[in-house]
């Protein structure tokens, strides 16, 4: 299986996405330019973090534009497996491949620091092999991680199982102290009704080694390995 | 040209006179706009050239020492780190979060011009009492601005300082520094080598602001500095991170033959240093060169300090290979001109020319003074400490949580937890240790990483506060298992015109010179920032130190935390009879006076190896270097990353119970250790003739400190945290 990474201008957790694929993971990878046309030959891609075009406008805007988008947004449509991590999750916002939108952090601070996530749908491509009730510490870096989206939209997300991750305390409890950004229900991470498009504020690719403090985040990559082996 | 006209420009006349010998004539006002830039102490370090001439520069590792844009030393593996530490104060001090910012952007680009990548920020920061409501504000804009730039362009900000007195509310102190890492044959320089080469221009439009942003640097703020808000830049972090991408794609292709951001005097500095250290000249269109605005004169562009900006020379032949370099990452680069074999630096405009001087006059020729110096007046009073009329501490436990929770002490948390300190996923010490530490991929090595300086010690004795600020920087590695490589220095003064503002400033550079010497961690490089006065008053001298250290093996990487219950607290070094410049003095008892702690050199070096052979050799599992707070402090921040309690017991031997517990006495580390590997700690200390107490044990839910069999303090560790790890936050709110 061989994942792409793509790199808009001002990605700067390509690096990073990369490394854990093919250093940690021994996987095949491949960086994709924003002006690739085709994404042909990959079967899972990476939005990564960082601030596609600075961000300047709101976060995503102008990169959701970008050439490769209508390729991932294609394959997408075709069921193919897409993450968006942090700003990746943003621009899938901006693209309409996911519900819902992110505001500024309620402290209005850029916030970097180790959260715990809980599960709340085991049965997607990318969590498949996280466990019921086990939290994982997985760290976030950014300003506008609030996540919103209607009441409506949201009560049909939680019967199709499309909230994926939220924010909880080390031993998996719900509460405001564990929300780090003011999200709605301390959400960290949907997916489309689809279930094969998932976007996370939280950064899998930098828990992926004892070293940094954490591997809790391999869980999310040796999943979608799992499912792309067994389909 | 007007009689004086050059005094607005910030030139003496003495200068101005010998402008007119060198050229032979009278300099136009482009012309003598130019000089008055480069002639800035800001860009010449007219009065600080020759006291810097003590600094040792030289090294077995140094690859590049002085002079450049960064300084080099190798690291083995065919790998060489570059890094440098700048200030932004004045700019900071006006508009903080832009000024914080383009700080950032600034050092970023001296790293990437040597051809290394970019891989961490810190900075040292500084400013007044957290109670003023502008100081909050000043703080708040700054760390911000510091946040946008760093996080936006994805390299980590992992560590620094945080100091707060009053001496700093009108000109808070903003250092910023970056690390990089290169290939060792594969350093980039700046110098326009190559008669007929191309002269390009490459990243953002050149508009009309910073216009005299140097001048700005070297005069003293007053209330009419908010006027040169202008002289402030706006900072483009995402075309900074195109331009770093672009050029270390270039440099890795070995397309460019020299290369230099434009920072401080823009155009006018970049062309005149490269084309005089190649020895060489420029012609340079004006025309050519991208601008924001139109109706600029030859005057503005030259001088402007728009940001995000980097000058080239390329071989005819790869000039079209590098514009689609540019082009593919959407940006703007011109042929702007020429490398000539005159050494004149010939400027057009319209087809005229409008400026026409040695470019090694503008240069290298700046005029080189040595002020006059005196030792200050209010040293002698401020050294005077009548111990007799301060009484013993009695409480220590209400002094303890107090000293935990003053700003200069508490947790910066609030501070870093603004800053991306993991992206690039090299950061396997996170800040809040004594110093950061990076894994190099690919490598087995690592990188510890500090600055360091205090400067009360500083002001009540300069010599000693510079040699201090050395050796605690190395400590704070050799803590975290590193060897000290190099120094790079900011150095923070008030106006050297006044004689004992230079006293200080020489002071300082000799103290330093000394410890580097000793200690053998050579300076490669740095900046002078002169002119930190408000109304007259100056901060206090900071001389900061930045300084890098190798871990051979990044996996003996060592922390201040204790891990494991039952381990053995230890202590090596001596407490003397020391608390002048205390932070407990200050806080306590609202007393700036007496002397500074003591430094024994020899003393340092030898608790620094012994330190580091006990880390490299795992016989402990904590490490922690005692400064402000002293031990008591430094005991408490040992608890706090594992909420470990601990338990010691000290024996007063004739000290006062303030001095044992809070006194600053330098060459002293704490360590925790499995109680069987004692012995051999033991025999490393005695090879090393190092005083080693052991003073207790780690567990429990408490802080308990005993001294001569009476328990002064019995507190809960998460009490003690709370008030440490909470204070700033409870500012800022």
């Amino acid at each position: 299986m061989k994942f792409g990474v793509v790199v808009f201008p001002g990605s700067n957790c390509d690096l990073d996405a990369y490394h854990v694929i093919r250093d940690v993971l021994k996987k095949p990878v491949e960086y994709l330019w924003h002006q690739e046309t085709s994404v042909r030959g990959f079967d899972c891609l990476i939005l990564p973090g960082g601030f596609s075009y600075g961000d300047y406008l709101r976060c995503g805007a102008i990169a959701r534009f970008s050439p490769v988008m209508n390729a991932v947004v294609e394959m997408a449509s075709r069921g193919g497996l897409v993450l968006g991590i942090c700003n990746g999750f943003q621009i899938l916002l901006e693209a309409g491949l996911l519900p819902g939108a992110l505001y500024r952090n309620t402290s209005l601070q850029f916030r970097c620091r180790f959260t715990h996530l809980v599960t709340d749908n085991g049965a997607t491509p990318f969590t498949g092999l996280c466990e019921p009730g086990r939290t994982l510490k997985i760290p976030i870096a950014h300003g506008e991680g609030n996540y919103y989206v209607d009441p409506e939209t949201l009560s049909v997300m939680r019967q199709r199982g499309q909230i994926v991750f939220r924010y909880a305390t080390p031993d998996g409890q719900i509460t405001p102290e564990a929300n780090p950004n003011g999200s709605l229900d301390n959400i960290a991470g949907v997916c489309n009704e689809g279930k094969n498009v998932l976007g996370l504020m939280p950064h899998p690719e930098r828990a992926g080694e004892a070293a940094l403090g954490s591997t809790d985040g391999l869980v999310i990559f040796k999943s979608i390995i799992r499912h792309w082996e067994d389909s | 040209m007007k009689t004086g006209v050059w005094r607005d420009f910030g030139l003496k006349d003495s200068e101005y006179e010998m402008i007119v010998a060198l050229l032979g004539r009278d300099p136009n006002y482009v012309e003598l706009g130019m000089y008055s830039v480069m002639w800035s102490e800001h860009c010449s370090y007219k009065n600080s050239r020759e006291v810097l001439r003590s600094f040792p520069t030289k090294g077995e590792r140094v690859l590049q020492g002085p002079g450049e844009n960064a300084g080099i030393v190798a690291i083995g593996d065919g790998l060489a780190v570059c890094f440098k530490i700048e200030s932004h104060n004045h700019p900071s001090a006006i508009e903080p979060y832009q000024g914080a910012a383009t700080g950032v952007g600034g050092i970023i680009r001296d790293i990437f011009t040597m051809g290394a990548r970019p891989i961490a920020l810190l900075n040292s920061l500084r400013f007044g009492p957290l109670s003023e409501p502008r100081v909050r504000y000043t703080m708040g804009g700054v760390v911000a601005g510091i946040a946008g730039y760093g996080n936006c362009i994805g390299i980590p900000t992992v560590g620094g300082e945080v100091y707060f007195d009053r001496c700093y509310q009108g000109n808070p102190l903003v250092n910023a520094m970056c690390v990089g890492l290169l290939e060792a044959d594969k350093i980039k320089r700046g110098r326009a080598a190559g008669v007929g080469n191309a002269v390009i221009l490459v990243g953002a439009r050149t508009g009309r602001d910073g216009i005299h942003g140097v001048t700005f640097a070297s005069e003293e703020l007053t209330e009419a500095s908010e006027e040169k808000r202008p002289a402030v830049q706006v900072g483009d972090p995402f075309m900074e991170k195109l331009l770093l991408e672009a050029c270390l794609e270039l440099i890795d292709n070995n397309d460019l033959v020299g290369i230099q951001d434009l920072g401080g005097a823009g155009l006018t500095c970049a062309t005149s240093e490269m084309a005089s250290r190649a020895g060489t000249g420029m012609e340079i269109e004006l025309d050519q060169v991208p601008r924001r605005e139109t109706g600029m004169s030859a005057y503005e562009i030259m001088l402007s300090e728009s940001q995000e900006r980097m000058l080239m020379v390329v071989e005819p032949d790869k000039e079209e290979r590098v514009h689609s370099v540019f082009r593919r990452w959407g940006l703007d680069a011109t042929t702007i001109g020429r490398v000539t074999a005159d050494g004149i630096l010939r400027v057009r405009l319209g087809g005229e020319v409008v400026a026409e001087v040695p470019a090694r006059s503008l240069a290298e020729d700046a005029p080189a003074y040595c002020p006059e110096y005196r030792e200050p007046a209010y040293r002698q009073e401020a050294l005077q400490l009548d111990l007799g009329a301060v009484p013993d501490v009695t409480d220590v436990a209400a002094v303890l949580p107090a000293l935990l929770a003053s700003p200069n002490i508490a947790g910066k948390e609030w501070v870093w937890r603004q800053y991306d300190h993991m992206v690039r996923t090299c950061t396997v010490v996170l800040p809040g240790s004594d110093a950061a530490v990076l894994r190099i991929r690919g490598t087995s090595k690592g990188l510890a990483m500090t600055c360091d300086c205090n400067s009360r010690y500083a002001y009540l004795d300069p010599y000693t506060g510079g040699k201090i600020a050395v050796a605690e920087a190395a400590r704070n590695l050799v803590c975290s298992g590193a060897e000290p490589l190099a120094v790079t220095d900011c150095l923070n003064f008030g106006n050297p015109e006044k004689p004992e503002i230079f006293w200080q400033f020489r002071e300082a550079v000799a103290g330093m010179s000394e410890a580097c010497r000793v200690l053998g961690t050579p300076v490669t490089g740095g900046n002078v920032s002169f002119y930190n006065e408000t109304n007259g008053e100056a901060v206090y001298p900071t001389p900061t130190v930045g300084m890098v250290g190798l871990l051979d093996d990044v996996e003996l990487r060592c922390t201040q935390d204790f891990k494991r219950p039952g381990d053995l607290i230890v202590l090596l070094g001596e407490t003397l009879a020391e608390l002048g410049g205390s932070e407990y003095l200050a806080v306590l008892h609202n007393l700036v006076s007496g002397a500074p702690p003591e430094l024994n050199l020899e003393k340092e070096l030898a608790l620094q190896k012994t330190v580091l052979a006990a880390v490299r050799s795992r016989l402990v599992a904590s490490a922690h270097d005692l400064s402000e707070g002293g031990f008591a402090v430094a005991l408490a921040e040992c608890c706090f990353g594992q909420r470990l309690g601990a338990s010691v017991t000290l024996n007063s031997a004739g000290l006062r119970i303030d001095q044992l517990l809070f006194g600053e006495s330098q060459s002293r580390v704490l360590l925790s250790l499995p109680e069987g590997n004692l012995a051999a700690l033991q025999a490393l200390a005695a090879a090393g003739a190092v005083p080693l107490q052991l003073l207790g044990r780690v567990g429990g839910e408490k802080l308990q400190i005993t001294v001569d069999s009476r328990l002064l303090a019995d507190l809960p560790v998460t009490v003690l945290e709370d008030n440490w790890r909470g204070a700033i936050a409870c500012y800022m709110k």
